[in-house]
């Protein structure tokens, strides 16, 4: 363990604000956190960064008291501390900003702050008690909301802004903040990271645990890495790069760059014509959507979230109606027509990996032999007779598919909600790649997903298209998308804005596309 | 996250939730001035002690295996039936229309006959509801209330109005006659041999009850429709994606659920042989105790019926032989389900920490 020499360089005299010795806990046969020690030191940004699944999550909700070590101590300004709950975690002086959120929706941003550290009876003393600190705290750190809006009414940012100030409000000195940006803009983020900074130069500790490694390098002073449960380095981060990162949390060299051949187009398979979707609202989401999809390519569909890229991805995977034209390998097909549902486009060759793979791709609470069937459990092969479907076959091909993909454990009769992030991810790509579709719908496939299994993940897409297949890639990741697609359409406002080839364009560019700005662009 | 092993959850919960709703009964006797071991030995002898007794219980048992499954099968689609009540009373109408008209020669014809019969006029009355959720989005919960009045009051005006005999104060029907006579379990026993009671009503039904049972597990887990009603009670946009309607699932489960119901007559109903008013007697509602205990799995339905069934026999005795009000067993019951079912995190969130620390190992070295 280098713990011990790399805590930022800082004399022995200065007290760590959290020090974890020996911590290790398993749930089942899992092994979460193996004998973990660290040292974060006062008035530091401090990362934390690993693979979906290295531990970063158990051990910071052991931190807070959620879960309870086997082994170990926890000392907070040098004195052990037992935190059997979160509240003794925040009498403690540590607070915590969840990847998601835990606010109320329709209260104020007042009334959340406040939520359960109410002084009294009486609200109103805490709430103007609150109401000042709020004020000092905007001016301070550019950690301004108003304080009378609903948690509704705000985007995500402020939501976020929300959280960091409940801390504060309950006189937080250490926080803990748990993958703070995966749910951003990148605008957002950096002003994030000033609100950090600023935090830090007043003398607070902040544990920032995230998987990317961009932001470990703007801003943590420290950044331990996490690999399979275990701390395998703490370093200064003026001393270190985003590669040797990389190869300490995969435990490998990583290709950050996708090894392929230059793709070869052969016939049409799916071509869109005039696609149009009204939603409940009676909002346009998609406002004539003309695509073609050859085999052998991977078209990849650019844009900001929300600008009618899961519409698009719903219409052709059978969740959602529209009007239009798609001819599928020549045959027309109505897609306003109600029976046109997930399972019609399967048998015709569609597969689909959703956008949300825990909210769609899978059923949490489901085996994850259960779930490989998930969408063709009207597939001949899994039937026994003609009302009982065979599970021990489903079982069977699930391990294969399972071992195939990589997917850890590979145990079909765990849950699916017992793997991690990039695990589910992977049971799903398993089911839907290892049906050798025609046409592969990708939605967000590496969304919260790690490294090693990125690659992994990229690669399996690459064979595909190989083999022939046509693939629609949807990513908010521009990355992603230039370095896997073959063709680029770019979506903004519920239209295609342009199509780009990935060699013969640039970042900046497509940027421009995204913000619905072509002529300029072309011209320029 | 599951801290709780599968047979702590299964078996230790609902057990320890008997027993505390046991010693609160158990102190309201003493503070009526009796000995709660003596009202619990007179439950006892009352519903296990005897063959008569034991027939009773298990006459309870089988109507609310039929009404626990319903709620079950609608519990896997994330759906609240609280209409197990009114399915079961059309269902016993159903049943007693088939006994009604023809002389049947033997119960082994009229036995599935009035099982059908049954089961289409429950799966009916629950369709209606299941039917406006799925197409009007009226809640269900809602509207299977309302139904379980109408239910009832149709029962009086259809008995009183036309099936009840000319001249007769009574508002039943006319008995089934001998053709439609199920064999009790004295008559089943008796042909191997083993003596019953051949005044208690426990009948063959409660065989079907259990092989209700097991096609009940054999649906829900093995075949592809109840694949499809778990997929869509764990998750509706899950569903969505994998081409699952959800209109499909809500009606399917809601028939299943009705049907399930309305086999109950042929305990209730046919084995009386008569249609009588309120011939549920409240185990539609009794159901949904039974599901929520038996975690919606039929060997735990089966498991929670016969508690109930024992209650429901015991409290009579007790009724019967102690200087007890009836009220009190219908407080008792109301703790067994207030615990088993309404209560259970009070008894799960103790376990749970129970459980952790005793796998977590000591911390002597620190």
């Amino acid at each position: 363990m280098s713990d011990s020499s790399g805590t930022a360089g800082r004399p022995d005299t200065v007290v760590p604000a959290i020090e974890l010795r020996g911590i290790s806990k398993s749930f089942g046969h899992v092994q979460a956190n193996k004998d973990i020690s660290m040292r974060v030191m006062p008035g530091t940004i401090h990362g934390i960064i690993g693979e979906n699944g290295a531990g970063k999550s158990t051990l910071m909700s052991i931190l807070y008291g959620f879960y309870k070590a086997d082994t170990g101590e926890i000392l907070v300004g040098g004195e052990e501390t037992e935190i059997p709950d979160s509240q003794a975690a925040i009498a403690a002086g540590i607070g915590m900003v969840f990847q998601h959120f835990k606010l109320v929706e329709n209260f104020t941003v007042l009334e959340n702050v406040i939520l359960g550290a109410e002084d009294g009876t009486r609200l109103k003393p805490s709430l103007a008690r609150a109401r000042s600190l709020l004020t000092e705290l905007a001016r301070e750190y550019e950690l301004n909301v108003d304080p009378d809006e609903r948690i509704e009414d705000l985007s995500v940012g402020h939501q976020q802004r929300v959280e960091i100030l409940k801390a504060l409000y309950r006189h937080a000195d250490i926080l803990i903040l748990d993958e703070p940006t995966g749910v951003l803009t990148p605008s957002e983020a950096d002003h994030l990271f000033r609100i950090l900074k600023g935090l830090r130069d007043e003398g607070k500790t902040i544990i920032l645990i995230t998987h990317k490694l961009r932001e470990i390098m703007d801003v943590t002073d420290t950044v331990s890495v996490m690999r399979r449960g275990e701390m395998t380095a703490t370093v200064k981060t003026s001393n270190t790069n985003p590669q040797e990162l990389a190869e300490l949390m995969v435990g490998r060299k990583v290709l950050l760059r996708v090894d392929k051949k230059s793709a070869e187009p052969g016939r049409k398979v799916l071509e869109i014509e005039d696609l149009r979707v009204v939603d409940d609202d009676g909002v346009e989401r998609l406002k004539g959507i003309d695509l073609e999809l050859r085999q052998g390519e991977i078209l990849g569909i650019a844009g900001v979230a929300g600008n009618g890229q899961s519409e698009l991805l719903q219409v052709l995977g059978g969740c959602r109606r529209a009007t239009g034209r798609i001819r599928l390998n020549g045959e027309g097909i109505d897609p306003a027509d109600h029976a046109l549902d997930g399972q019609v486009w399967r048998e015709r060759g569609v597969s689909h990996v959703p956008e949300d793979r825990q909210r769609e791709g899978l059923i949490l609470d489901f085996f994850a032999w259960e779930n490989v069937a998930f969408g063709y459990h009207h597939a001949p092969e899994y039937q026994k007779s003609r009302w009982l479907m065979d599970n021990a076959a489903i079982r069977r091909e699930s391990g294969k598919k399972m071992e195939r993909f990589d997917v850890r454990p590979p145990i079909p009769e765990l849950a699916a909600r017992n793997f991690s992030g990039g695990n589910q991810q992977k049971i799903v790509l398993a089911r839907e790649i290892e049906r050798d579709p025609d046409v592969l719908l990708v939605g967000q496939p590496t969304r919260g997903v790690d490294i090693g299994a990125i690659e992994f993940i990229h690669q399996r897409i690459v064979e595909l298209r190989d083999r022939g297949k046509a693939i629609l890639l949807l990513s908010v990741e521009l990355d992603e998308i230039l370095s896997l697609a073959d063709r680029i359409a770019v979506m903004f406002d519920g239209r295609i804005m342009g199509e780009r080839m990935p060699d013969q364009t640039s970042e900046h560019e497509l940027g421009l596309l995204m913000a619905g700005i072509t002529d300029t662009a072309s011209a320029a | 996250m599951t801290v709780l092993p599968k047979w702590a959850d299964a078996i230790l919960i609902p057990l320890l939730s008997i027993l505390i709703s046991f010693v609160i009964s158990g102190l309201v006797i003493l503070y009526l001035g009796l000995n709660p071991f003596e009202a619990l030995r007179l439950m006892v002898t009352g519903a296990l002690g005897s063959s008569y007794g034991w027939g009773y219980t298990l006459y309870y048992t089988t109507n609310f295996i039929f009404t626990g499954l319903c709620a079950a099968i609608a519990f896997h689609a994330r759906l609240f039936n609280i209409g197990g009540e009114g399915q079961a009373t059309l269902g016993g109408l159903g049943a007693a229309l088939v006994c009604l008209a023809i002389p049947w020669p033997h119960w082994t014809l009229a036995l599935p006959a009035a099982l059908i019969g049954g089961a289409l006029f429950g799966a009916a009355w629950a369709f209606i509801p299941a039917w406006l959720q799925a197409r009007r989005g009226s809640h269900i919960v809602i509207t299977t209330i309302m139904f379980n009045y109408i239910a009832a009051a149709l029962m009086v005006y259809l008995l009183v109005e036309f099936l009840k005999p000319e001249g007769s104060m009574d508002p039943a029907t006319r008995r089934f006659g001998p053709g439609a006579e199920l064999p009790l379990f004295s008559d089943i026993f008796g042909l191997v041999g083993i003596p019953f009671s051949s005044s208690a009503p426990a009948n063959i039904s409660f065989f079907i009850a259990l092989l209700a049972c097991l096609l009940f597990w054999l649906l829900v887990w093995r075949t592809r429709l109840g694949y499809e009603i778990r997929a869509y009670g764990h998750s509706e946009t899950a569903a969505g994606y994998a081409g699952i309607s959800p209109a499909r699932m809500i009606i399917v489960a809601m028939i299943v659920s009705g049907a399930l119901a309305g086999c109950m007559a042929i305990n209730s109903v046919m084995a009386t042989e008569r249609l009588v008013l309120n011939s549920v007697e409240g185990a539609g509602f009794i159901g949904l105790a039974v599901a929520l205990m038996g975690r919606s799995h039929p060997v735990g339905v089966i498991l929670a019926a016969l508690l109930f069934g024992f209650l429901y026999q015991g409290g009579g005795e007790l009724a019967l032989w102690a200087n007890i009000p009836r009220e009190l067993i219908i407080l008792i019951q109301g703790l067994v389900i207030l615990f088993t079912g309404a209560l259970d995190n009070m008894v799960r969130m103790p376990l749970e920490r129970i459980f952790l620390m005793i796998r977590r190992p000591g911390r002597q070295g620190a």
